[in-house]
C-alpha cells in the first residue's frame, strides 16, 4: 500500500522545522506502511557536498565478524574519500551503520559515488549540496529519534512509509530513492511498475546502477537520465506518464522544486493542499491535518496530472 | 518526541488502532440532540459514541466537532437520524448506512458513502475517488468536485455532483442516476449495464457501450425535483447518457456455451 507525503514552503529560503513536520505527517500514516520509513530533506544549500551512506542494515545478521567488518569498511570509505581529493569537514555517526559526511569536493560526483560504493556493503543513500536522505526500519518516530531529525530545518521535504510488496524489507528497499548520479534529486512512490525489468535493463545499459530490487528505484533513475539529457523536471515527469507502465503516484524533489505525477488510471490516492506560503500533499488528508491545525480545503488531483511547485 | 505526542494513536501488535476501545460518553446531551468533540478520540471511539447516542440514548441529531479527516467515521448507522460533521472526513466515511441524513461541512476522502442503502448525505467540499461505490439508494450530493470512478457498480439512488468528475464515472453502473454538473473525464459510463448519467459540462470521452440518450419529460421532472428538494438552485443544461446495450449478448453466447458444457 505505502504512503507518501511532501511539503514545500514557498516563503523564500527561510528554514522551517521540516524534520518535525514530515515526522508528524508520516506517523499519522503509519497504518499505510509500518515496515520502514524514509525522508528526503532539503537543508540550507551550501558549496559543501553532503553524503549519507550506510554500511549495514538494522536487520543484517550480527555475526562474529560483524563489527570488525564494519570498522574495516568504514576506514576504507574514509581512505577513499581522502584519496579522491574530498576534504572531510564534518563526520557524523548517525547510527552504528549509517553515516553523514560533509565534504569539500569539486570533482565529479558520479565518480565519487562509484568509488565509495565499491567498498563492500556500502550504499550511498544521497549525495548533493542540500539533499539528505534518511531511511531505516520502523515507524516515523523511531527513525526521527534514531537520526535526531526533529532538529532538522529546511525548505522542503518528502517522505514515505513502506509496506513492502515486491522486494525485501531493508534500507536498500526503502524510499526515498536518490536519483543516482544526479545530485539533489529524490523520489518517493506509491504503486507498482509493471515494465520494471524493461526499464532496468535499458538504464543499466546506459551506465546506471541499481542498489535494490525495488521497482520504485526505476523512477528516480529514469528521471535523472531524462534531466541529464537536458529535460526539465516537469517535462521528464510528463514523459514518464507515457513510458512507465503500472499504477503510481510519485513525488519528485530537486533542490528548488517539488513535483507530483499521477498515472492514467488514478489508481493511487493523493490529497493536495495549496496555500500561498505552503504546499502539502499526502496519500491521506489525515497527514496534512497533522501539520495544519486550522480548517483547510483540499482536493485530489485527477489522472495523468503533473504538477510542479518552486520553493 | 513530546511535541508529537499530542494526538498520538496507540496501535496494538497487529497494527490496529485501539481495537477494544470503551465508549467515551463525552457528549453534551440536550433532549434529542447531542454534540461532541472528536479531536482527541480515535476512529473507533467516535463510532462507538455515535452508536451509543443513536441506539441507546434516543438522540436524533448529533453534531461531531473536529472530525480531523479521520477514516471510517459515521459508518454502519442503520437508523433515521441527523448527523453533522463540522469538518472533513478521511476514507470510507459514511459507508454502509441505512437511513441517516448526514451533512459533512468539509470534504471526504476515497470511498465515501460506499454501499449506502438510504438517506441523504450532503458534502460541502470535494470528494475523493470511488465516491458512492456500490451505491444502493438514497441521495448523495457533493458540492465540490469528485475523483475517479464515482458511482462504480452503482445499483440505485442518485448521486449529484455540482463540480467536475474524474475518469470512469459510473463504471459498471447497474441502476440509479448520476447528475454531474461539471466536466467529466475519460471513459464515462464504461461497461454500464443500465441507469442514467446526466452531464452538464464537457465529456472527454465515453466508455465502452455508453451512448447519448434521448431526453424526455420524465428526465426534466426528475432533475428539477432533485434540485428543488435539495435547494441546489437552477438546473443546468444537461446531456443524458445511457447504456447502448451492445454488450447485452449473454443470450447469444448461451447456445455455444451450452454445447461446451454438454
Amino acid at each position: 500500500m505505502c504512503g507518501i507525503a511532501g511539503i514545500i514552503y514557498r516563503d523564500g529560503a527561510q528554514p522551517h522545522a521540516i524534520g518535525t513536520d514530515m515526522t508528524r505527517m508520516l506517523q499519522s500514516m503509519k497504518h499505510r506502511g509500518p515496515d520502514s520509513t524514509g525522508y528526503a530533506l532539503y537543508g540550507k544549500p551550501s558549496n559543501l557536498v553532503v553524503m549519507r551512506y550506510k554500511l549495514a542494515d538494522a536487520n543484517t545478521p550480527r555475526d562474529f565478524e560483524f563489527s570488525d567488518r564494519l570498522q574495516r569498511n568504514r576506514a576504507e570509505v574514509e581512505r577513499r574519500l581522502a584519496s579522491i581529493g574530498a576534504r572531510v569537514q564534518e563526520f557524523e555517526e548517525e547510527t552504528e551503520y549509517a553515516f553523514r559526511v560533509t565534504l569539500e569536493y569539486e570533482g565529479d560526483l558520479k565518480e565519487l559515488a562509484d568509488y565509495v560504493e565499491d567498498v563492500p556493503d556500502c550504499e550511498v543513500l544521497s549525495l548533493g549540496n542540500s539533499l539528505e536522505i534518511v531511511k531505516d526500519l520502523g515507524d516515523a518516530e523511531t527513525v526521527c529519534d534514531g537520526y535526531r531529525l526533529d532538529a532538522f530545518t529546511g525548505t522542503h521535504a518528502i517522505g514515505h512509509v513502506r509496506m513492502a510488496t515486491e522486494s525485501d524489507v531493508d534500507i536498500s528497499g526503502a524510499h526515498p530513492y536518490w536519483a543516482y548520479p544526479f545530485p539533489d534529486v529524490a523520489v518517493v512512490h506509491n504503486g507498482q511498475l509493471t515494465n520494471y525489468f524493461h526499464w532496468k535493463r535499458r538504464l543499466e545499459r546506459s551506465g546506471h546502477r541499481f542498489q535494490s530490487e525495488c521497482d520504485s528505484e526505476i523512477i528516480a533513475v529514469y528521471l535523472a537520465e531524462k534531466m541529464g539529457e537536458g529535460a526539465t523536471l516537469e517535462d521528464a515527469m510528463r514523459e514518464s506518464l507515457e513510458e512507465l507502465d503500472g499504477v503510481f503516484t510519485y513525488i519528485c524533489v530537486t533542490k528548488d522544486a517539488l513535483g507530483v505525477a499521477k498515472d492514467e488510471m488514478a489508481a493511487k490516492p493523493l490529497v493536495l493542499y495549496e496555500a500561498d506560503d505552503i504546499v502539502a500533499l499526502a496519500s491521506e488528508e489525515i497527514a496534512i491535518r497533522a501539520i495544519i491545525d486550522h480548517e483547510i480545503d483540499t482536493y485530489d488531483p485527477y489522472e495523468g496530472e503533473v504538477m510542479v511547485w518552486q520553493r | 518526541m513530546a511535541a508529537l505526542g499530542e494526538h498520538t494513536i496507540n496501535y496494538d501488535a497487529r497494527g490496529l488502532a485501539e481495537p477494544l476501545a470503551d465508549i467515551p460518553r463525552v457528549s453534551e446531551l440536550d433532549g434529542e440532540t447531542a454534540v461532541f468533540d472528536a479531536r482527541d478520540l480515535t476512529t473507533r471511539q467516535i463510532n462507538l459514541e455515535l452508536r451509543w447516542l443513536l441506539y441507546e440514548q434516543g438522540v436524533k441529531d448529533v453534531t461531531v466537532r473536529n472530525p480531523g479527516a479521520k477514516h471510517s467515521l459515521g459508518v454502519g448507522i442503520l437508523t433515521r437520524c441527523r448527523i453533522t460533521f463540522e469538518g472533513s472526513l478521511g476514507y470510507f466515511g459514511c459507508g454502509l448506512i441505512d437511513g441517516p441524513e448526514i451533512h459533512v461541512q468539509g470534504r471526504v476522502g476515497w470511498s465515501a458513502c460506499e454501499n449506502m442503502m438510504s438517506g441523504v448525505v450532503v458534502i460541502d467540499g470535494n470528494a475523493g475517488s470511488l465516491t458512492g461505490a456500490a451505491f444502493r439508494g438514497g441521495d448523495l450530493i457533493v458540492k465540490g468536485r469528485v475523483g475517479a470512478r464515482t458511482g462504480i457498480d452503482q445499483k440505485g439512488g442518485t448521486i449529484i455532483v455540482l463540480g467536475s468528475a474524474g475518469l470512469m464515472n459510473g463504471f459498471m453502473m447497474q441502476r440509479g442516476r448520476q447528475i454531474i454538473c461539471g466536466d467529466v473525464g475519460n471513459g464515462l459510463g464504461d461497461s454500464m449495464y443500465d441507469g442514467t448519467i446526466y452531464v452538464g459540462g464537457k465529456v472527454r470521452s465515453l466508455g465502452v457501450d455508453c451512448i447519448p440518450g434521448e431526453w424526455t419529460d420524465a428526465d426534466t421532472e426528475f432533475v428539477e425535483r432533485k434540485f428543488r428538494i435539495h435547494g441546489l438552485g437552477a438546473t443546468p443544461e444537461l446531456q443524458k447518457f445511457v447504456c447502448g446495450k451492445r454488450l447485452y449478448n449473454y443470450d447469444n453466447l448461451e447456445p455455444s456455451e451450452r454445447k461446451l458444457v454438454l
